[in-house]
This record gives C-alpha cells, sequence and structure tokens, in this order.
C-alpha cells in the first residue's frame, strides 16, 4: 500500500530525514514513533504531498507522490499537527466543505458527513462554531476532515494530543477499528499511544530509521534477558546462592527483602525452580513477577544509542 | 466534459466557502457600507455640482452645457476606481495569509485540488465580493435614468473597465497575501503596489520619449481613460486581462515555492 524507498528531505543545509526507506501493507496501523525533531511530521508532509522530497520516493496505493499527486491525494485522509481548521463554521459545515473538497459525490455527500461525525462523537456539537469548541473536539473534527471521503490511507499526526483520557481511549477504539479496511500511520512521541494502537513501529530518530518491527520482537530483541523479581521474607544468604546455582540464571541481586534475578537470554522456562527453590530454602515469599523492560527503555536505548558518549 | 465540469465545481467550492467566509467576519459588511456610504455622498456632491454648472450656464446663456457622461459619470466612476484602490487590500489581505496562518492550507493542498483550482477560486471569491459591491452601485445610473437621459455606452463600459481594474487590484492583493501569514503585511504591501502601478504614469513626464511610453503603457489608470469616455479597445482589455492573469500566476509561483522550502 505505502512504498517509500530512500527519501531524504534538506531544509536548506539541514537534513530533516536521511534515506528514509520502508514499506506498509493494506490494513496495517503503523506507528512512527521519535522525540521531537526527529523528522516525523517531514516524513508525513512528503507523503501526503503538501511538500516534494529531496530526493527519494514514495508510492501510495500504486501511485506516485511526485508523479501522480492528485490521485494520491484523493486516497488520502490526512490530520496535520494542527488540525485545519477554520474557527468561524460550523462543525456540520466545515466538515461538509473537507468532504466537497475531497470530492465526495453529491447523492452520499449527506451520508458520509453523517457517518463522520457519529464516528468521532461529534453529534452533540455538530452545529456549534468550530472556534467555540475545546482543543479536544477540534480535534475531533480534525480526525472528522480525515475521514469523511473514507480515504484508503490514514495519516494522521499525533492523532490524541490534547484529548482528556476518555477520550484519548475512544479515539485509539476508532483507529483500531480502521484496521483492515484502512491502512493507517500514525505519529507520536507519546510512548503508550503507540503501544496501543499499533501493530508496527517504525523509530525515527534524527531523521534515520533506528528500528522497525513489531512491539513484541523489539522488546525481546532489546531485552539483554529476562528479569525477574523476587520478594522475600529471610533474604538468607543461602537461598540467594541455590538461586544463584540454577542452570539460566545468570546474577542475583539482593537489595534488602527483594532478589532481582537476572535470566541468560536465550535460557528456558525457569520461573518455577526459582520459586521452588526459596520455599525449599524457607525464604517465604511474598512476591514474585516479571519485570518487562518498557517501550520507554528500548526508546531511549535506541535513541541514545548513537550519542557520542 | 465530465472532467471540465469537475474542474469547475472544484473551483466552485473553494469560491462559495471563501465568499461565505466574507459574511461570517464583519470584514464584509465594514467595506460593503464604507464603499456606499462614500460613493453614496460622492454621487450627490456630483449631481449637485452638475446641477449647480448647469443652471450658471442656463442663466449666462453660455451654449449647451455640461453633459451628464462628462459631468457626473467620469467622475463618479472614476473616484470609485480609487475607492477600490483603497478597499481592496482589506478584501484580499485574508485570501492566503488566514490559511497559513490557521494551518488550513494543509487542508487544501492535500486535498485532490490542483493549486491552479485553489488560487482560481480565491480569486473569483474576491470578484463576487467586487461584483456584488458593483451591483449596488447600479442604483446611481437608475436615478440618472429616472430623471435625465444620460448616454448607456459610457456606463456600460465604466462598469466594465471598473470591474476589470479592480480585478487588477485583487490579482495584486492574491499575491501578496500568498507571500505572507501576516494579513496586515499583505495589506499594506497590496495598496503600495497598487497605488505605484496607478501613479506609474506621473512619471512619464521626467522620463524620455521610449520610457515614458512604457511607463504610460505600464499604468493601470492609463489604460481606464477610454473605458471613462464609453470605448471598450481590446488592448485596453488585453492588457488587463494580462496583468491579472500575471497576478495569478506569481500567486501560484509563490505558494508552489512555498512548498519546495
Amino acid at each position: 500500500m505505502i512504498e517509500v524507498s530512500n527519501l531524504t528531505k534538506m531544509y536548506g543545509p539541514r537534513t530533516a530525514i536521511d534515506d528514509l526507506s520502508f514499506q506498509i501493507s493494506k490494513g496495517e496501523i503503523v506507528g512512527f514513533l521519535g522525540p521531537n525533531g526527529a523528522g516525523k511530521t517531514t516524513t508525513m508532509k512528503i507523503l501526503t504531498g503538501f511538500m516534494p522530497a529531496t530526493t527519494g520516493k514514495a508510492v501510495l496505493g500504486g501511485h506516485d507522490v511526485f508523479e501522480n499527486p492528485i490521485e494520491v491525494k484523493r486516497n488520502i485522509g490526512y490530520l496535520p499537527e494542527t488540525p485545519p481548521v477554520y474557527s468561524e463554521m460550523s462543525v456540520h459545515d466545515y466538515i461538509k466543505f473537507s468532504a466537497k473538497l475531497h470530492q465526495v459525490p453529491s447523492q452520499s455527500l449527506s451520508s458520509s458527513v453523517d457517518t463522520a461525525i457519529q464516528k468521532t462523537g461529534l453529534g452533540d456539537v455538530k452545529k456549534r462554531l468550530i472556534g467555540n469548541l475545546s482543543k479536544g473536539f477540534k480535534q475531533r473534527v480534525g480526525l472528522a476532515q480525515a475521514l469523511v471521503h473514507n480515504p484508503q490511507i490514514l495519516i494522521l499526526d499525533e492523532p490524541t494530543i490534547g484529548l482528556d483520557p476518555k477520550q484519548i481511549i475512544e479515539i485509539r477504539e476508532l483507529i483500531k477499528g480502521l484496521a483492515g479496511d484502512h491502512t493507517v500511520i500514525l505519529s507520536s512521541h507519546i510512548l503508550p499511544e503507540v503501544t496501543a494502537t499499533c501493530q508496527r513501529i517504525i523509530v525515527i530518530n534524527k531523521g534515520k530509521i533506528v528500528a522497525e518491527d513489531t512491539l513484541d520482537r523489539l522488546q525481546t530483541r532489546l531485552n539483554k534477558g529476562l528479569i525477574y523479581s523476587l520478594v522475600v521474607k529471610n533474604p538468607v544468604q543461602s537461598g540467594v546462592d541455590a538461586i544463584r546455582q540454577i542452570p539460566g540464571v545468570s546474577s542475583v541481586s539482593p537489595t534488602g527483602p527483594k532478589l532481582v534475578v537476572e535470566i541468560k537470554p536465550g535460557a528456558k522456562e525457569i520461573r518455577h525452580e526459582i520459586v521452588s527453590t526459596a520455599v525449599a530454602k524457607d525464604m517465604g515469599v511474598l512476591e514474585f513477577s516479571s519485570e518487562k523492560v518498557s517501550l520507554e527503555e528500548i526508546f531511549l536505548q535506541l535513541t541514545t544509542e548513537e550519542k557520542p558518549s | 466534459m465530465k472532467k471540465q465540469k469537475e474542474f469547475f465545481k472544484n473551483i466552485w467550492t473553494i469560491t462559495s466557502r471563501d465568499f461565505r467566509a466574507y459574511f461570517t467576519s464583519p470584514m464584509a459588511y465594514i467595506v460593503i457600507a464604507g464603499f456606499l456610504v462614500i460613493m453614496g455622498w460622492m454621487f450627490f456632491f456630483n449631481l449637485s455640482h452638475f446641477n449647480l454648472q448647469n443652471l450658471q450656464y442656463q442663466q449666462f446663456n453660455m451654449g449647451k452645457g455640461v453633459s451628464i457622461t462628462e459631468g457626473i459619470i467620469r467622475p463618479l466612476y472614476g473616484n470609485m476606481n480609487v475607492i477600490f484602490l483603497f478597499l481592496v487590500p482589506f478584501i484580499t489581505m485574508r485570501l492566503f495569509a488566514e490559511e497559513k496562518k490557521i494551518h488550513t492550507i494543509e487542508l487544501l493542498m492535500t486535498s485532490p485540488l490542483s493549486l491552479t483550482q485553489i488560487i482560481l477560486g480565491k480569486f473569483f471569491s474576491s470578484f463576487l465580493l467586487v461584483l456584488i459591491m458593483l451591483v449596488l452601485t447600479l442604483v446611481y445610473p437608475i436615478v440618472l435614468f429616472v430623471t435625465g437621459n444620460p448616454d448607456l455606452g459610457p456606463i456600460a463600459s465604466s462598469y466594465l473597465g471598473t470591474l476589470l481594474l479592480t480585478s487588477c487590484y485583487l490579482a495584486i492583493g492574491l499575491v501578496f497575501s500568498s507571500m505572507t501569514e501576516n494579513q496586515i503585511v499583505a495589506g499594506a504591501l497590496t495598496f503600495a503596489a497598487g497605488l505605484f502601478f496607478w501613479l506609474v504614469s506621473w512619471a512619464t513626464q521626467a522620463a524620455g520619449p521610449v520610457w515614458s511610453e512604457l511607463l504610460m503603457y505600464l499604468s493601470l489608470i492609463s489604460h481606464y481613460n477610454n473605458f471613462s469616455q464609453g470605448i471598450i479597445s481590446t488592448s485596453d482589455v488585453f492588457y488587463y486581462l494580462s496583468f491579472i492573469t500575471i497576478g495569478l500566476f506569481l500567486t501560484h509561483r509563490v505558494l508552489d515555492s512555498y512548498r519546495w522550502r
């Protein structure tokens, strides 16, 4: 559906994105993740045909963005960083205008508008002026604008920014519901955002792709090994030593009642052995949990790796 | 055929929204009201001056007197052009500057409309507003026809000339509106450029023979003279239409280069 190869964009002497290549197949939800200024918005602006790339190629839905921009734009719904809304228009009029811009045929115009309003939960405010709405509602109006012509590809730049937690969950559900029929690219610098909605993540830093994979695979790839934490009543030394003896355990570091057990990468399942050893040594197990490396840590690891120390 | 229909439908989508936007802000009302007050005052002044003049001619038996065309039509529509010079910046300044400021330009530029369609749509929305203002002034010739016997020719050609000349101001306004996101800057530059093209003929006396002819040709106002006398010459119409086309073309170039930065 989306094929990007060797895309580079220079702003004067500054390189905003550097030789970006990736592919997205139909129906996928892909998250662009990166710190501010990483090149997410620039990439999206190029994909939507808003600005041309310096070099490289982008093909969306079978059409080249640079050779056939009008065809590409027909298939795209785009929510920019700032929702592109006219404050003096009513929600309904604005969405209708956007539908006309995207050449929705006049016989299905009003049903498309109604569907978009209903999907984004704007029914109660559709007669109000956009200028009088809160930031969250404006964001939803922007989203409705992107959805109204039922595009194959949705490009959403920070779609849940400025929304309250309840709205965030609603919008996430909405985006998830679009998967399958629509191909979605969304960008975020907020990590749980991407974890919650995306099937695949492309991590960008300083204009380059530093990682591209599913969330699970990213986690395992970056794990130096699993980490378990064990909280016991009496952390006796003999018990600690016994756990250390279990094959597969790389280290045990006791801090007070908490033992942090690090497992060698690729080791087989040994949680049972750890607990039963602790019980056998009469340590009095209170808690046992696995510590997952969060996306935040992956993110930090990926984006700080190339920094000169 | 279907393609052509779609081309104009897209232009109309832009035109109708922008035209409506004039009336959702106070700007259109202020511009139209200001225009009509000034024009009404000028018409009244011209008319009473004309009556006084002709009365004096009659009293002293000085001949035929001043015609309605010379006494009312020419000064009235000449003044109207000056007023449009002042008002057009207020009409055009927001067209692109505002879209840039509030980022709606991204909506337009990522929609399946060509830049040409967007620019033409914007131009026609301002053109439509000017057209309405001109239609509202039809009341003056109607008054003249009811009370007197004016020539239709000079009135019709004055309207055509005014519409063309004002469209040139609109094209200038569109260029400057596309250059900045600050409406005040766009408006001020439009006024300055409009004034320049209006006054450029003044320099003809100081310039040499070749230059003076060129400057005279460049001047927006020198091409209006024929219209005010009831003459519609193709060279004047061609000049105005070329001026508008160049303005719209420059707007296209400016907006396109903005994408490349």
